[in-house]
């Protein structure tokens, strides 16, 4: 592709360009000079300013960028800008055959990495119409993977938002317990982050020998660790003093935004694709879908809690059904499922040499086959599928559309935190500007997930 | 739209009634390469890109009741069924109305607020672009959650390249708000009515709407021990 469609009048298209603001007086904080800014601003006598925070602010979650008009302490205006982590990854993914999409959409919201490859699966999967006939021990594992997921996710919510209103010990046990659960994430896929265990028809590969075992033996600290966070901010006067009635929105907001996840359920709705519109299987698992009826950030806080405890009670039942069901991780259809015969060697995990001696030194058919799958991937019949999960952020989905080829024609990520950071403005307008920090971080938004 | 000579003349007179599957693209060859000669002898393979054909009644499920209800308020309206949505696609158990663009208020509206059909929830807007699809290129792409009834809905507004316009439905729905900037940005699709219709995940002086087909992904090649790998999308393709 030689045919370029950007505009060659332009010196240098992304280049930045001089801009004068419409009205008003622009200072820059460069650091050291506040005394200064702070004099010249009194002798202009103008109580109304405009703040750009961010997008390098450490309490924004990344890049996100408030731009808050303020009346003394109070915000008057809040609009978020967005799009400093627009990767392109849904673009890339039309590059790449349907199996190396998993590998971009882990990377999309990297706190919950593989409700994105979940989400992903299933749409190839129900694309393919084999839905059914993924084994069962892989679909478990994608329930305790997730269910693994929004504990981690949940807890780095509360760690940083503890952090930001100033509980600094919640932050410090909060990420004790993250490193608890990126252990159990290595331990079963390899990775910490990025996994892309999960592909369509299955898993990469089955979990490791005696995961089960080390799974178990880790929740007790797991336990214990959110059982501090409890004990740590349930009664806490100060937490209750800063949340309390911030960010609220009520179920019509969230209703008119499209707002899902811990920010509706603490109005009172108890909605849960896991409940409404089960997929892995969840119909069979025993769990309570929390709620809450504050609509303010103490009921998220208190939901996500709560969540962390109704999570390890799904992944003990898949523990135990992980035990109790032997059998293969990837579809038997031999023309969906990518080969993966791995093996550790001494220089740690590699090609399987049983793998590699079958196919290059006794069947070529098999090369054949190993060679065209990987390079070429699998062809999925036209169509368009919409599939949504219920990340530990609200609804997730993704919209998949094939034309019969190799590659996605087109996959769009429905993330919850782009359309549940709409209620910046709704949540922030009118309340003091230390509270918009409270809020914001009861939204829980993740740039990684929102810019894509 | 091809009509196939061993089909015989009962298929062709059922063509006339049943309708028609939409055909976006044609594709020729493989490999990706069409600036060589056929090397590959596989130059002369035809693939016609047909996306699923439009359902007929009964359409199964719930998806009749959907129907019904919306008939029956576009009706109390005065507006017909089929002067609002062209065609029901049933597939892969997900309903898909194809609404045209100048009735999609009067229908969101009525999806909304109609007491059987209640998709309180736009989930999303997104866009699909069909370069070879002439005078339907664009394609919007609403999903819609019934809370209340438990039900999925999808609507398909399609735009020409040459008049890239669909109106807004943030009155309606709200969250649309950033959906359909985001759109906007990638597609270039004009949603008439928006309050603030600017890019969004772009830089507002970018050039282009990314995710065009016509578009190009971009890349340099990459020198790795030796060998130089090219960028993806000058890999060789298979689609």
């Amino acid at each position: 592709m030689t045919d370029r469609t950007i505009d060659d009048t332009v010196d240098d298209a992304y280049g930045a360009t001089e801009s004068e603001p419409a009205e008003g007086k622009v200072f820059t904080a460069t650091g050291g000079d506040w005394t200064d800014i702070a004099e010249e601003a009194a002798s202009l006598g103008e109580e109304r300013i405009v703040v750009n925070m961010g997008p390098q602010h450490p309490s924004t979650h990344g890049v996100l960028r408030l731009i808050l008009e303020l009346d003394g302490e109070t915000v008057t205006e809040a609009r978020c800008g967005i799009g400093y982590l627009h990767t392109g990854i849904e673009k890339n993914m039309e590059f790449r055959t349907w199996t190396q999409g998993v590998t971009f959409v882990t990377r999309m919201d990297y706190l919950t990495p593989l409700y994105q490859e979940t989400a992903y699966c299933l749409g190839v999967e129900k694309l393919l119409g084999i839905t059914d006939e993924v084994p069962e021990r892989a679909t478990i594992a994608r329930v305790l993977l997730m269910e693994l997921n929004r504990i981690s996710s949940h807890d780095v919510a509360i760690a940083t938002g503890g952090m930001e209103i100033g509980a600094l010990t919640v932050m410090t046990v909060g990420f004790r317990l993250r490193e608890r659960l990126l252990k159990l994430f290595e331990h079963v896929t390899g990775l910490r982050m990025n996994h892309a265990y999960i592909r369509p028809g299955g898993l990469a590969q089955d979990l490791p020998k005696g995961a089960v075992d080390f799974i178990r033996d880790a929740l007790p600290d797991i336990r214990r660790d959110i059982s501090d966070l409890e004990k740590l901010s349930n009664e806490n006067p100060l937490v209750k003093a800063r949340l309390v009635d911030t960010g609220y929105l009520d179920l019509a907001g969230c209703m008119a935004l499209g707002i899902t996840g811990p920010v509706l359920r603490s109005t009172g709705l108890p909605h849960d694709l896991r409940r409404l519109e089960p997929y892995c299987g969840y119909e069979t698992y025993d769990f309570d879908v929390v709620t809450w009826d504050s609509m303010d950030a103490y009921g998220r806080l208190r939901i996500r809690l709560e969540e962390m405890k109704q999570s390890l009670r799904i992944v003990e039942q898949c523990l135990t059904r992980l035990e109790q069901t032997p059998g293969p991780v990837m579809i038997g259809d031999k023309k969906i499922a990518w080969p993966s015969q791995l093996a550790i060697g001494g220089d740690g995990m590699g090609n399987s040499l049983d793998h590699i001696r079958e196919i290059m030194g006794t069947s070529m058919e098999a090369l054949i086959h190993h060679f065209k799958l990987v390079t070429e991937g699998f062809r999925v019949p036209v169509g368009q599928v919409y599939q949504a999960v219920e990340s530990p952020r609200g609804e997730l989905a993704v919209h998949l559309v094939s034309d019969g080829g190799t590659r996605p024609y087109r996959a769009h990520f429905r993330d919850p935190s782009f359309v549940n950071l709409q209620a910046v403005a709704a949540m922030c307008e009118g309340s003091q500007i230390a509270d918009v920090i409270a809020a914001v971080a009861s939204l829980d938004p993740v740039m990684g997930g929102v810019d894509r | 739209m091809t009509t196939n000579d061993e089909s015989g003349p009962d298929a062709a007179a059922l063509a006339t009634t049943a309708p028609q599957a939409e055909v976006v693209a044609r594709r020729q060859g493989m490999f990706g390469a069409h600036d060589a000669g056929d090397t590959s002898g596989y130059g002369g393979l035809v693939r016609t890109v047909a996306l699923p054909p439009p359902s007929v009644r009964p359409f199964g499920g719930s998806f009749d009741a959907v129907a019904d209800a919306l008939e029956a308020a576009l009706g109390a309206d005065g507006t017909a069924f089929g002067d609002a949505v062209g065609s029901v696609v049933v597939d892969r158990g997900e309903m898909t109305l194809h609404v045209h663009r100048e009735r999609l208020l009067e229908v969101v509206r009525a999806l909304r607020d109609e007491p059987d059909l209640r998709f309180e929830l736009l989930s999303g807007v997104s866009g699909v672009h069909y370069p070879e699809e002439s005078g339907r290129e664009l394609h919007a792409v609403y999903h819609l959650l019934s809370i209340t009834n438990n039900r999925r809905l999808r609507l398909e507004v399609t735009c020409p390249d040459a008049d890239p316009h669909i109106p807004s439905v943030v009155e309606v729905y709200p969250t649309a708000d950033w959906h359909e900037r985001e759109t906007w940005d990638f597609f270039g699709i004009q949603f008439d009515g928006h309050p603030a219709l600017t890019r969004i995940e772009m830089p507002d002086d970018w050039p282009g709407h990314p995710q065009r087909k016509d578009y190009p992904l971009g890349g340099i090649p990459v020198e790795y021990k030796g060998a130089t790998i090219a960028p993806p999308d000058t890999r060789r393709s298979y689609s």
